[in-house]
C-alpha cells in the first residue's frame, strides 16, 4: 500500500528490487539449511553431514585465514600460476585456432591429436606433468594451461568457421585479399567467440588449480585446500573452495567485461534480436 | 551544389588515375559477354545455370535483368563480379578478360554485407583503406559519399543501428568510393518495404545520373526494372538464357508518375506475359445468371 501511494517509485524498479530480494533470500535459505544440517549432523543414509563443517566454522576459519599473512602468499602463488597458464593458453590457442579454422590442411593435420588430448582430465596429467617438466612450478602451470587451452582453441575455431562467407566475398570485391581478409574480416568477425573462449578458459584454469597444486608446493589456494584435507582441517577445505569459486568466477567475468569493451557492435546486435 | 562540385572533383581525379595508369580506354564500363555458360555444383549434381549468353553493354548503361527465381541471373552477376569461373565463353570489361573480384566491379546484395564491427564511416572508407589511402583522406572522401546518399550525420553509427534502407545506402556508398566502372546489384531493394524501395530507386537514379557508371541490376520486380533501366534483359527459367531484350526510352530524369502511364502499363503487361506464360490462360468469367463459379471450380478450370 505504501509503495502504491508514493508515485515516485516506478513499478518496474519495484519489480526488479523484488527479484533481487528473492535471489538474496534463496542464498540465505541455502546457508540456513546447511547450518541446520551440519549442526544437527543429519544422516540421510546416502549422504551424511556428520563431518561437514557448519557455516559458522567456515566463517571463523575464513576470518583466521584473512587475518593471517599467509593469505597473500597463497593467493599470489595461485594467481601467478593461473595467469601464466592462461597467458600461454591464449598465446597458443588463439593462433592455432585461427590457423585450423582457416585452413583445411591444418585442420586435418592438427585437430585429430588435439581432439585426442581434449577429454583427458587435468588429474590424469599429474604424473606426466611431473615427468615432463624439470620444476614443479612449471608442471603446475602446465596443468592450468591444459585446462584453459581447449575452450580457447575450440571457440576460436568455431568463430573462424562461422564467418559469413558473404562478408568475405564482399571484402574481396572491395579490394581485400589474403592477409587483409584475415585482419579486416576473419579476425574481427570471430572476436566475440574468442572472448567467450577466453572467459571460459579463465574459469577452467581456476577449475584445474587444486589439481595442479596437489603436485607440490607450500603456497597456493589449491594447495591450502588440499593440505587442509590431509591434516583434517575440515572448515578450511570449504574456505579454500569458496575462495577458488569466487576468484575464478570474478576473473572469468573480468575477462569477459574487458573483451566486451572492444566489441560494442556485438552487444548492440544482440540487444536488437 | 556543394556535393556536385565535390563529386566532379572525385570523377576528375578518377579519370586522371585511369589515364595515368595507362591502357584504360577513355569510355570505361563497357561489357562484352560472348557465349557465356556457367556450370555449378559438382559431379552428378552439376547443372548449367547459365547457357550461351551473349550481350554487349555500353559504358554508363543501366541494365536490368528480369527473370523468375532460380533462372541464373545471380550466377550471371557472380561471374561478372569474378566469383564464378565461366565453363565456356568469355566476359570482357573494357576489353580485359575478368579474372577474379576487383574493386572496379562493385557488388551490392539484397541483404547488406556491411562489416558489423565497423562504424558507417569506416565501412564506406574500406575500399580506400585497401588501396592504402591515409586515414584522414579516406574519411574525407567517405563523408562526401555519405552526403551523396543522404546519410550525412550517421558516420559514427554501427550498421545494426540503421534501418534496412539506410544500410543499403551505406552499401552503395561503400561500392561507389572505389569509382567502379560497373555496379553489380543483386536485388538490392528486394528486402525493403514498398515505400522505402521506391525512395531507394529514385535515389539510385539520382546517384547514377551523377557518377554515370555502368549498372547491371537484377530484380524480379517488373515495375522496378521498367522504372530504372535503359534496357531490360528478360531471362528464361533454368538453364538461364536471354529470351527478350526491351529498350526503354522513357525520358530521364524519371518520376514515379511514370509508373501509371499507359506505355509503362503496356510494357508491364508484356513483361508479365513473358515471365508467367500461364497467366494468359486464366479463363474469363462465364456470364451466368448464377454469378461466377466457386473458387475451386475456377482452379480446376485453370
Amino acid at each position: 500500500m505504501q509503495a502504491l501511494s508514493t508515485p515516485s517509485i516506478q513499478p518496474a524498479a519495484l519489480r526488479l528490487a523484488a527479484r533481487w530480494l528473492l535471489r538474496a533470500l534463496s542464498l540465505v535459505a541455502c546457508v540456513a539449511a546447511w547450518q541446520w544440517a551440519s549442526t544437527r549432523q543429519v544422516d540421510l543414509g546416502l549422504v551424511t553431514f556428520q563431518n561437514v563443517p557448519s557455516p559458522k566454522d567456515v566463517v571463523d576459519a575464513a576470518g583466521v585465514l584473512i587475518a593471517s599473512p599467509k593469505l597473500g602468499q597463497h593467493l599470489g602463488a595461485s594467481i601467478g600460476r593461473v595467469f601464466f597458464g592462461f597467458a600461454a593458453a591464449t598465446a597458443i590457442g588463439i593462433p592455432l585456432g585461427l590457423a585450423i579454422g582457416r585452413s583445411r590442411l591444418l585442420e586435418d593435420l592438427l585437430l585429430p591429436p588435439l581432439e585426442m588430448l581434449r577429454p583427458i582430465p587435468a588429474v590424469a596429467w599429474i604424473p606426466l606433468a611431473i615427468l615432463m617438466f624439470p620444476s614443479s612450478e612449471m608442471s603446475m602451470v602446465y596443468i592450468t594451461f591444459i585446462g584453459a587451452l581447449f575452450p580457447i582453441l575450440l571457440n576460436t575455431i568455431h568463430g573462424v568457421e562461422g564467418v559469413d562467407p558473404r562478408l568475405v566475398a564482399s571484402s574481396r570485391s572491395l579490394g581485400a585479399g589474403g592477409w587483409t581478409i584475415f585482419t579486416e574480416v576473419i579476425l574481427p568477425a570471430s572476436a566475440p567467440f574468442i572472448v567467450t573462449g577466453l572467459s571460459i578458459g579463465m574459469g577452467t584454469a581456476w577449475f584445474c588449480l587444486v589439481t595442479a597444486e596437489m603436485i607440490s608446493g607450500q603456497f597456493g589456494i589449491g594447495y591450502y585446500t588440499w593440505a587442509s584435507y590431509t591434516i583434517q582441517n575440515y572448515p578450511e577445505i570449504v574456505v579454500g573452495m569458496l575462495f577458488i569459486g569466487v576468484i575464478g568466477m570474478g576473473s572469468s567475468v573480468l575477462v569477459k567485461k574487458i573483451g566486451d569493451l572492444f566489441l560494442p557492435w556485438y552487444h548492440m546486435q544482440r540487444k536488437k534480436r | 551544389m556543394n556535393t556536385s562540385s565535390v563529386l566532379e572533383r572525385r570523377l576528375d581525379s578518377a579519370a586522371g588515375l585511369a589515364s595515368s595508369s595507362a591502357g584504360h580506354a577513355t569510355g570505361t564500363g563497357e561489357i562484352e559477354i560472348r557465349n557465356l555458360s556457367i556450370r555449378l555444383g559438382e559431379g552428378r549434381q552439376a547443372f548449367e545455370a547459365v547457357q550461351e549468353i551473349s550481350l554487349s553493354i555500353a559504358p554508363g548503361e543501366f541494365i536490368c535483368v528480369l527473370g523468375p527465381s532460380g533462372c541464373g541471373k545471380s550466377t550471371l552477376l557472380g561471374a561478372l563480379a569474378g566469383h564464378w569461373q565461366p565453363s565456356g565463353g568469355t566476359i570482357r570489361l573494357d576489353g580485359q578478360p575478368i579474372a577474379g573480384p576487383h574493386p572496379d566491379r562493385g557488388l551490392v546484395f539484397q541483404q547488406h554485407t556491411l562489416f558489423p564491427w565497423k562504424k558507417v564511416l569506416d565501412n564506406v572508407a574500406f575500399g580506400l583503406k585497401m588501396k592504402g589511402v591515409g586515414r584522414s583522406e579516406r574519411h574525407t572522401q567517405a563523408r562526401e559519399l555519405l552526403e551523396l546518399v543522404g546519410l550525412a550525420g550517421f558516420e559514427d553509427r554501427y550498421p545494426v543501428q540503421l534501418s534496412g534502407g539506410m544500410q543499403q545506402r551505406v552499401e552503395i556508398a561503400r561500392v561507389l568510393i572505389n569509382n567502379p566502372r560497373v555496379m553489380l546489384m543483386d536485388e538490392p531493394f528486394g528486402a525493403l518495404d514498398a515505400q522505402t524501395r521506391l525512395k531507394m530507386q529514385e535515389l539510385l537514379l539520382e546517384v547514377w545520373a551523377r557518377v554515370k557508371t555502368t549498372i547491371m541490376f537484377i530484380t524480379h520486380d517488373i515495375d522496378e526494372a521498367l522504372f530504372l533501366a535503359d534496357r531490360i534483359l528478360v531471362m528464361s527459367p533454368r538453364p538461364g538464357r536471354i529470351i527478350e531484350e526491351i529498350r526503354l526510352d522513357f525520358a530521364r530524369p524519371r518520376h514515379p508518375d511514370l509508373m501509371t502511364s499507359p506505355h509503362f502499363t503496356q510494357l508491364k503487361r508484356h513483361c508479365l506475359a513473358l515471365l508467367h506464360p500461364t497467366s494468359n490462360l486464366v479463363p474469363l468469367e462465364r456470364l451466368s445468371p448464377l454469378g461466377p463459379p466457386p473458387f475451386d471450380h475456377k482452379n480446376f478450370a485453370v
